[in-house]
C-alpha cells in the first residue's frame, strides 16, 4: 500500500490550518509527523482518515484517487486513526468494544471474537481481559484495544495522536515493539504524530515537520539498528527543534529561591485506594518551593495531590496549611485560604465549556453581587494581551486551542496564591508553550507561591523541580539530590529500582 | 452579547418550524375530513371571542409562566427539576392548610391573599429543598428523586381531601369545601376574571429572575455550574450552594403558581390540582432551549391554543377531540428541537483557531 496526499488544503475561518500540503508515505515505514501545537498536523491526519474533509486536493491509494466521506469508510480503504482521546465507550466490557465497530458485528459470534481478540493481544503482548469493563482500563489499554480493533477490520495504515501522552514507560516499549512489528513484518504504514521528539527519533524511520500550516521539511531518522548514542539522538532533536519552530532552543534551566516558611506540612497521610497498596505519606513543602511528584500514571501521586486539595479523601494523617490542619476543610475553604489545584484535564476540570472569556474572568473576580460586564471585558482584553492568548474575550473558552486553554487558566489563577497543585501543567503542550508556562508558574514562586506538580516527562520534573519524590506503587521515595540526579536515573527510579540510587 | 445576525437566525430558527407544525397540523385536519381553516377559527373564538374567553387565557398562562420561569432558574444549572408540579402541589397545600385556618376578617382579605402565597412559596420551597437535598447530599438524581416527590405529594393531598380536610357533607376524594372568601383571589372583574395581582407578580418575576440571571454573579455561578460542576468547583463556586437555590426559586415560583389554582382557578383544593402544567412548562423551557425572554410570549401561545381547543367540540361543524391541541403542541417541541439540530450543523460554531477543530471535534461531550 502506497498513499499520497496531493495539494491538500484546509481552513477553518481566517486560519490556514493545512497549505498545498503534498506527500507520500511508503508501505512498511514509521513516519512522525512533527509540530508545535496548531501547526497542523492533527488536521491533515483527521483529512487522511476520514474525520474532516479536505477544501482541497486528492488522497491517492496505490495511484487510485480515493474520494472517502467519513471514517468508516476510510477504514474500508484500509485506513484507520487512533486518537488521543481513545473513542471507546465506558460502560462496555473490552470485548463489546471490539465487536461493536465491526462491519460484521452481529454475524461474528462472540466466541470468535473473543479468539480474534485474544490471538491479536497475545502477537503484540498487550494484555487485555476481554470481560473487563473500559472503564477500569488503563490509558494504555485502551489504546491497545483500539490498535487490536482496527487491525481486525484490516486497517493497513495506522495513524497515532500522541500515542505516548498519559502512559508509562514501560507500556511505551511494548507499543512501540508492536508498531515495529506492524511496519517491518506486515509492510504497514505507521504514521506517528507527537510533540515528543525522542519518541519520534526511538521509532521512527522518517520525519515530516510542520509549521504554521506549511510542511516546512522531512528527515530521515538515524536507524535504529545502529546504537542510538546520546551524541546523535541530541544532533538529531537539535535538527528537529530548528526545523519546528525555526530556530534553536536553548536548553532551559531555572534559578533557586531562597524558601520560606512551610506552606504544607504532610504527617503520616493516608489516603486509601481500592487498587494501590498505598503507604503514609510525610513531607514538608515550603514557600517558594517547587516539589515534583514522578512516577508512573496510577502510582499514588494523582489520589495524594487530590488529597492535599482536599478533593480526595484521606484516612489517616494529618495535613495542615499554614499551620492550620486542613484535614476537615473543603477545597473551597482551601481555595479561599489560596491553594489552588489544577487538573490535568483542561476541559474536564478547569474551564468551563460554553462560558466565554470574560465570563470565566467574572468568575473568579472577586466582585460585589453585581457584575460589571463592561470592566470584566476590559480586564479579560489585557489578560489576552498579557498572557498572548489566541482568541477574543468573547469567544467560547472551547473553541481555543488546548495551548491557550492553558494560557487563559493560566491567568485565572489568582496573583500569588500560597500553593499551586498542578497536574500535569503542560500535559499536550509543544515546547514553547510549555516553557511559557513555566515562566509564568516561577515568578509566582518568586514570590512565594509553593507549587506541587506531577508530570510524566523526566526533563520537566528534573529542570523545574528543588525536589522529587518517586511514587512507586503506593510507595513514596524521596530523590535526595535532584541537581545531582540524571533523567535516566530517575527513569529507573519511576521502574521502581531504588536499591540503585 | 449575541449580535444581531445571530437573533436573526434565532427567530429564524424558531418560526420555521413553528410554520412546518402548523403545516402539518392542518395535513391531519384535512385528513379527517375538516377545514383546518374552521379549526383555527375555532381556536381563535375559543381564546379570544371576548374578554372572558381571554380571561381563561389569562387564567392559565400565569401558573404556567410562573414555573416556566422557576424552569429557567434550575436549566441553567443544569438541573432537570422535574418535581416540579409536584413542588405546584406542596405549594397549593401550604395556602390550602392556610385558606382553611387562617379564619381572617374579609377587610384583612388582601393581607391574607398576601400570606397565602407567601406560604405557597414556602411549600413549593420545602418541596424542592428535599429533592436538592437528595441530589447533594445523597446524589440522587433529582429526575428520579422528582418523580417520587411528585408522587408522595399525590398521595398526601389525597389524603387530606378525604381524611382531615374532608368536607362535612358528602365527604368524598373530588375536593375540600370551597374556602372562605377572603382567602380567595379577587376578579378583576365578572367579564374579565383574572386576578391582576398575579399578572403583576408574574411580571415582576420574569424581570428579576432576567436580572439575577444576567448580571449578577448569582446567575453566572448558576450557569458554571451548570455547564461543568466539576471546573466551576476548582474555580472557587460554591456548587452545592448555587444548586440548592436553584432549587428553592423555582420551589418558591412553582409553589406560588400551585396558590393560584387553588385560590383562584379552583376555590378548594382537588387531587391533581397542578393539572400537568408544571410538565407543560418543562416543554416550554426545552422548546426556547432554556431562553428566558421568550418564556412570556410562548406560555401565552401555549396556554392560547390549550383553552381555545375547547371549543374544537363544541363548534358544531368540527367536533374534533380537544387532544388536537396536544398534538400540536407535541410537533411544535419536536419541531423546534429538529431545527436545533439542524441549525448546529448549518450554522456552527465558528472556530478561532485550527486546533480547537483538532482538540474538540472528536471529544465526548459533557
Amino acid at each position: 500500500m502506497q498513499i499520497e496526499l496531493r495539494n491538500i488544503h484546509k481552513r477553518f475561518g481566517p486560519v490556514h490550518a493545512n497549505q498545498d500540503i503534498s506527500v507520500t508515505f511508503h508501505e512498511g515505514k514509521i513516519v512522525g509527523i512533527l509540530g508545535e501545537n496548531g501547526a497542523g498536523k492533527s488536521t491533515l491526519m483527521k483529512i487522511l482518515s476520514g474525520f474532516q474533509p479536505a477544501d482541497q486536493g486528492q488522497i491517492l491509494i496505490d495511484g487510485q484517487v480515493i474520494d472517502y466521506t467519513g471514517p468508516t469508510a476510510a477504514i474500508a480503504n484500509g485506513i484507520g486513526m487512533l486518537q488521543q482521546d481513545p473513542l471507546d465507550v465506558g460502560a462496555f466490557t473490552v470485548l463489546e468494544n471490539f465487536i461493536y465497530g465491526g462491519a460484521e458485528g452481529i454475524a461474528l459470534g462472540r466466541a470468535q471474537a473473543e479468539a480474534t481478540l485474544d490471538d491479536l493481544s497475545a502477537r503484540f503482548g498487550f494484555e487485555l481481559d476481554p470481560h473487563q469493563l473500559i472503564d477500569n482500563l488503563l490509558i494504555a489499554q485502551r489504546q491497545q484495544l483500539e490498535i487490536v480493533r482496527l487491525l481486525a477490520l484490516g486497517v493497513q495504515t495506522l495513524i497515532l495522536d500522541e500515542p505516548t501522552t498519559g502512559i508509562s514507560a514501560e507500556q511505551k516499549i511494548i507499543l512501540f515493539d508492536a508498531l515495529r512489528k506492524l511496519a517491518r513484518d506486515e509492510g504497514m504504514i505507521i504514521l506517528l504524530v507527537s510533540h515528543k521528539l525522542e519518541d519520534v527519533i526511538e521509532l521512527c524511520d522518517e520525519v515530516l515537520v510542520l509549521r504554521a500550516g506549511v510542511l516546512v521539511g522531512d528527515m530521515e531518522m538515524p536507524s535504529a539498528d545502529h546504537n542510538l548514542t546520546g551524541a546523535v539522538i541530541a544532533e538529531t532533536k537539535q535538527h528537529l527543534v530548528t526545523m519546528m519552530f525555526g530556530e534553536e532552543l536553548e536548553a532551559q534551566s531555572r534559578e533557586h529561591y531562597d524558601l520560606g516558611k512551610p506552606v504544607l506540612e504532610v504527617d503520616q497521610l493516608l489516603v486509601h485506594d481500592l487498587r494501590l497498596d498505598m503507604q503514609p505519606i510525610s513531607m514538608s513543602v515550603q514557600a517558594s518551593e517547587v516539589i515534583g511528584l514522578a512516577g508512573l500514571d496510577g502510582s499514588g501521586q494523582e489520589l495524594f495531590m487530590r488529597a492535599c486539595a482536599r478533593l480526595g479523601r484521606i484516612t489517616g494523617g494529618n495535613l495542615r496549611l499554614n499551620g492550620d490542619n486542613i484535614v476537615g476543610a473543603s477545597y473551597r475553604q482551601l481555595f479561599h485560604r489560596g491553594c489552588v489545584f489544577g487538573a490535568a484535564g483542561r476541559l474536564e476540570e478547569g474551564l468551563i465549556a460554553g462560558l466565554t472569556l470574560t465570563e470565566h474572568t467574572a468568575l473568579v473576580a472577586d466582585d460585589h453581587m453585581r457584575i460589571d460586564w463592561k470592566s470584566m471585558a476590559k480586564r479579560t482584553a489585557s489578560r489576552i494581551d498579557q498572557y498572548r492568548v489566541k482568541g477574543r474575550a468573547a469567544d467560547n473558552v472551547e473553541q481555543l486551542s488546548g495551548g491557550n486553554q492553558q494560557r487563559v487558566l493560566m491567568g485565572l489563577l489568582p496573583d500569588d496564591p500560597q500553593l499551586l497543585i498542578l497536574e500535569q501543567p503542560t500535559r499536550g503542550l509543544d515546547v514553547d508553550s510549555a516553557r511559557w508556562i513555566w515562566t509564568q508558574l516561577l515568578q509566582r514562586c518568586q514570590s512565594g507561591t509553593a507549587i506541587i506538580f506531577n508530570s510524566s516527562d523526566l526533563e520537566e520534573l528534573v529542570t523545574y523541580s528543588d525536589r522529587i519524590f518517586v511514587f512507586y506503587a503506593g510507595r513514596v521515595y524521596p530523590v535526595p539530590d535532584v541537581s545531582q540526579t540524571s533523567i535516566d536515573e530517575l527513569g529507573h527510579l519511576i521502574g521502581g529500582e531504588f536499591q540503585q540510587a | 452579547m449575541k449580535d444581531t445576525k445571530s437573533l436573526a437566525t434565532q427567530i429564524a430558527f424558531l418560526l420555521i418550524p413553528v410554520a412546518i407544525s402548523l403545516a402539518v397540523a392542518a395535513i391531519l385536519v384535512t385528513a379527517v375530513g375538516r377545514d383546518p381553516l374552521e379549526v383555527v377559527d375555532a381556536l381563535w373564538k375559543g381564546a379570544f371571542k371576548d374578554s372572558r374567553k381571554l380571561g381563561g387565557v389569562v387564567n392559565f398562562w400565569i401558573p404556567l409562566t410562573l414555573v416556566s420561569i422557576g424552569l429557567v432558574v434550575t436549566f441553567r444549572a443544569g438541573l432537570w427539576n422535574i418535581g416540579v408540579e409536584g413542588q405546584m402541589m406542596m405549594g397549593a397545600l401550604f395556602a390550602s392548610w392556610g385558606a382553611q385556618y387562617l379564619l381572617w376578617d374579609a377587610s384583612m382579605s388582601p393581607l391574607l391573599n398576601l400570606a397565602l402565597i407567601a406560604l405557597s412559596a414556602l411549600g413549593g420551597m420545602f418541596w424542592a429543598f428535599v429533592v436538592g437535598l437528595l441530589k447533594i447530599r445523597l446524589g440522587v438524581n433529582e429526575i428520579f428523586g422528582g418523580v417520587a416527590l411528585n408522587a408522595l405529594v399525590n398521595v398526601i393531598s389525597i389524603y387530606m381531601i378525604s381524611g382531615p380536610w374532608q368536607p362535612r357533607i358528602g365527604g368524598s376524594a373530588q375536593g375540600t369545601e370551597p374556602f372562605p372568601v377572603p382567602a380567595l383571589l379577587p376578579e378583576f372583574s365578572k367579564t374579565f376574571p383574572v386576578n391582576i395581582f398575579m399578572i403583576l407578580l408574574v411580571f415582576a418575576a420574569f424581570i428579576v429572575v432576567m436580572i439575577m440571571l444576567n448580571a449578577t454573579r448569582w446567575g453566572l455561578n448558576l450557569k458554571a455550574v451548570g455547564k461543568n460542576m466539576r471546573s466551576a468547583l476548582l474555580l472557587g463556586v460554591a456548587t452545592e450552594r448555587a444548586s440548592m437555590s436553584a432549587f428553592l426559586v423555582c420551589g418558591a415560583l412553582a409553589g406560588i403558581a400551585g396558590s393560584y389554582r387553588v385560590l383562584f382557578t379552583f376555590d378548594n383544593l382537588r387531587p391533581l390540582a397542578s393539572g400537568g402544567i408544571g410538565f407543560l412548562g418543562l416543554l416550554v423551557v426545552l422548546l426556547l432551549s432554556i431562553r428566558l425572554l421568550w418564556v412570556p410570549l410562548i406560555t401565552f401561545a401555549f396556554a392560547a391554543i390549550l383553552t381555545g381547543s375547547t371549543r374544537l367540540q363544541i363548534a358544531p361543524s368540527l367536533k374534533l377531540d380537544s387532544s388536537l391541541a396536544g398534538v400540536l403542541q407535541g410537533m411544535l417541541v419536536l419541531f423546534v428541537i429538529l431545527f436545533q439540530g439542524v441549525r448546529e450543523i448549518f450554522f456552527p460554531q465558528r472556530a478561532v483557531d485550527a486546533e480547537d477543530i483538532e482538540t474538540n471535534e472528536n471529544r465526548p461531550n459533557e
